[in-house]
């Protein structure tokens, strides 16, 4: 498309100001968890590790990241294993409710996070006999599951199913030509859904409130504690460094191997 | 002669009695919706025997392929291979091998691993395996390129590849679905000729599933004609092109060139529909006499369609009806003669002339 020159400029600079809104106050944050000054101030008065020091020794904090990342874990593992088989049933057999069940599985992503939440938690304490690390691992395993059957179902979709037909043909039973053709060319898309999905679920707050047994703290419920009391504000940006490491990380490796796994497979 | 009445069993005329590598009993397929596929089919493939099923797309062609690939169950009837019932028979379990329209090759695996895949399926040993795909690359003619992954070769590479890959652990039958389809003229024609040639000295049945004529006739040992799921007829390329047994088959096969009811009494003398090849008819000026005994008949040249080697002249009779001749455009012909507009003489022996069913 050919632009005139105020237009192309305009674009420019409407371009650089959304993304200054969007990533400079993410650099304050990792600026000021080296700021000597225990409050907010600009610019911070010299620069210091003190606390980190004092975030590394921090039980709750460490102990949120550690419920954090093992949440995140499992949840991300019953993802790929549900998410994995749910679009093999959805891309390569046809069955009665297949459109039903095709939009049943995307929804909880499309739910806003409270439904979700309120009725998990109902369910849980109901009905299942109260909250556990368990069901906070079910209710974001709701939403990571969506992330894996989208990005394995797009790779299915573009992967022509008489490669599997060959397979077959040739003498390989429908397990080996899983393991010996559909995997291998699935294997960077699961790898990209998971990391997303294991994204997800370390910075989700809103399900996790409502499905996290009693004194289980993720790192984001733990920031959202400790924002507002006096004197730990150095150390939550200590955490939401942390945070925004751990999140952005994933989703940057799931792009690069999305984008490499899709350009071979449609050379 | 080689009418084939439908429902009647079409076997091959040579090994009669020989136990055949693929039988159809009454195999007939029905799709969701109530679309027949197959119609009642019973067919007979003898062992080593080089058959192609012909037919426009939606005749069930491909349907018997997937078949006899066992990709699809019948609805009812038997598939015997080797006079084993294999109706119920998973794909894997069948000793068939298939080469597919868009060759199907595994993308993550190099074409040397394309080929070691039934070997390795089949669990031979890993020198072995290496040393036979490599000879059946060699056989293709593209053992240099081994370490190649599919993706950077080209179309006519890659269906070689596929081919490899089908016949390196000697199926029993060798099934191809419209192999060359994607394929440019040139590259077709040689592959034609290597198909056939790789088919003799393997000795491997194959069944070869085209719409394209020239292409069935050429390399079959025995064509079968398909029309909406029915067997039109079977027969060498000579018998389905000089003796076609319907109106379908002088039209799929070959050019159409019928002569049917008033006209057909007009200019034959007799009822019912006939078919004259356009190369068998002979085109003079029109106070020409044609020969003692030849049928003729006297018309306007309406097109002539000049196409390198021969020239179509479509004529429309006097008497009724329009017909094709063929001219080959060689010395003897009188042809800078020939103008739209002009009178000629149509004449052709008696015997060419065909009644379709």
């Amino acid at each position: 498309m050919i632009l005139s020159t105020p237009a192309r400029w305009l674009l420019r600079a409407a371009a650089i100001g959304v993304l200054t809104f969007v990533y400079v106050p993410l650099l304050l944050v990792l600026v000021n968890s080296f700021s000597s000054s225990a409050t907010f101030t600009w610019p911070p008065p010299s620069l210091t590790l003190q606390w980190w020091q004092v975030a590394a020794t921090n039980e709750g904090l460490r102990a949120a990241v550690v419920t954090s990342v093992e949440v995140a874990l499992l949840a991300t593992l019953i993802a790929v294993v549900i998410g994995t088989l749910a679009s093999m049933a959805l891309t390569r057999y046809t069955f009665f409710g297949q459109e039903a069940v095709s939009l049943l599985v995307l929804l909880p992503i499309a739910l806003p996070g409270i439904v979700t939440g309120i009725a998990l938690n109902t369910l849980f304490t109901q009905a299942l006999g109260g909250l556990t690390f368990f069901t906070l691992v079910a209710g974001h395993a709701t939403f990571c599951i969506v992330i894996v059957v989208n990005n394995a179902s797009a790779r299915l979709r573009r992967m022509s199913g008489t490669v599997e037909e060959a397979s077959t043909d040739l003498g390989a039973t429908p397990w080996t030509t899983w393991w010996l053709v559909t995997f291998p060319a699935l294997r960077g898309a699961l790898v990209a859904g998971a990391l997303l999905a294991f994204a997800l679920s370390f910075d989700e707050i809103i399900v996790t409130t409502f499905t996290a047994g009693p004194g289980l703290q993720t790192l984001p419920l733990w920031i959202f504690q400790n924002l507002f009391r006096p004197n730990q504000s150095p150390v939550v940006n200590v955490a939401a460094a942390v945070l925004v490491v751990i999140s952005v990380l994933p989703v940057y490796l799931a792009n690069r191997l999305s984008g490499d796994s899709a350009g071979a497979a449609t050379k | 002669m080689p009418s084939v009445a439908r429902s009647v069993p079409v076997t091959p005329p040579q090994q009669a009695g020989e136990t055949p590598a693929i039988s159809l009993r009454g195999v007939r397929k029905e799709f969701p919706g109530g679309i027949v596929a197959v119609h009642d089919l019973d067919l007979d493939i003898a062992e080593g025997e080089f058959v192609t099923l012909l037919g426009p797309s939606g005749s069930g062609k491909t349907t018997v392929l997937r078949l006899i690939a066992g990709f699809e169950q019948p609805t009812a009837g038997t598939v015997l291979l080797r006079s084993r019932d294999v109706t119920a028979a998973p794909p894997f379990d069948r000793d068939v091998h298939t080469v597919f329209q868009d060759y199907a090759l595994f993308p993550h695996l190099s074409v040397l691993r394309n080929v070691e895949y039934p070997l390795r399926i089949a669990k031979v040993p890993r020198a072995e395996r290496r040393e036979r795909a490599l000879a059946a690359l060699a056989t293709v003619r593209l053992e240099a390129l081994g370490d190649r992954s599919p993706a950077a070769l080209s179309g006519g590479q890659r269906q070689r590849v596929a081919l490899a890959r089908a016949l390196v652990n000697r199926p029993a039958v060798l099934l191809l679905d419209e192999p060359l389809g994607a394929l440019d003229l040139k590259l077709r024609e040689q592959m034609q000729i290597e198909l056939k040639e790789i088919q003799r000295t393997s000795g491997i049945t194959f069944v070869f599933v085209t719409h394209d004529q020239d292409e069935a006739l050429t390399l079959a040992d025995r064509t079968i004609v398909f029309s909406e799921g029915r067997v039109e007829q079977a027969g060498s390329a000579q018998e389905v092109y000089e003796r076609p047994a319907s109106a379908f088959v002088a039209g799929f096969v070959g050019t159409s060139n019928v002569l049917a009811g008033a006209d057909a009494r007009a200019v034959l003398g007799r009822d019912g529909s006939w078919s004259i090849r356009p190369e068998k008819i002979t085109v003079t000026a029109a106070d020409h006499t044609a020969p003692a005994g030849w049928t003729t008949a006297v018309g306007v040249v309406e097109e002539l369609v000049y196409t390198g080697a021969t020239t179509r002249c479509v004529v429309a009779l006097e008497a009724g009806g329009v017909l094709s001749a063929l001219l080959l455009n060689g010395g003897g012909n009188d042809l800078p003669t020939l103008a739209r507009g002009q009178d000629v003489r149509l004449s052709w022996r008696p015997e060419h002339e065909i009644h379709l069913m």
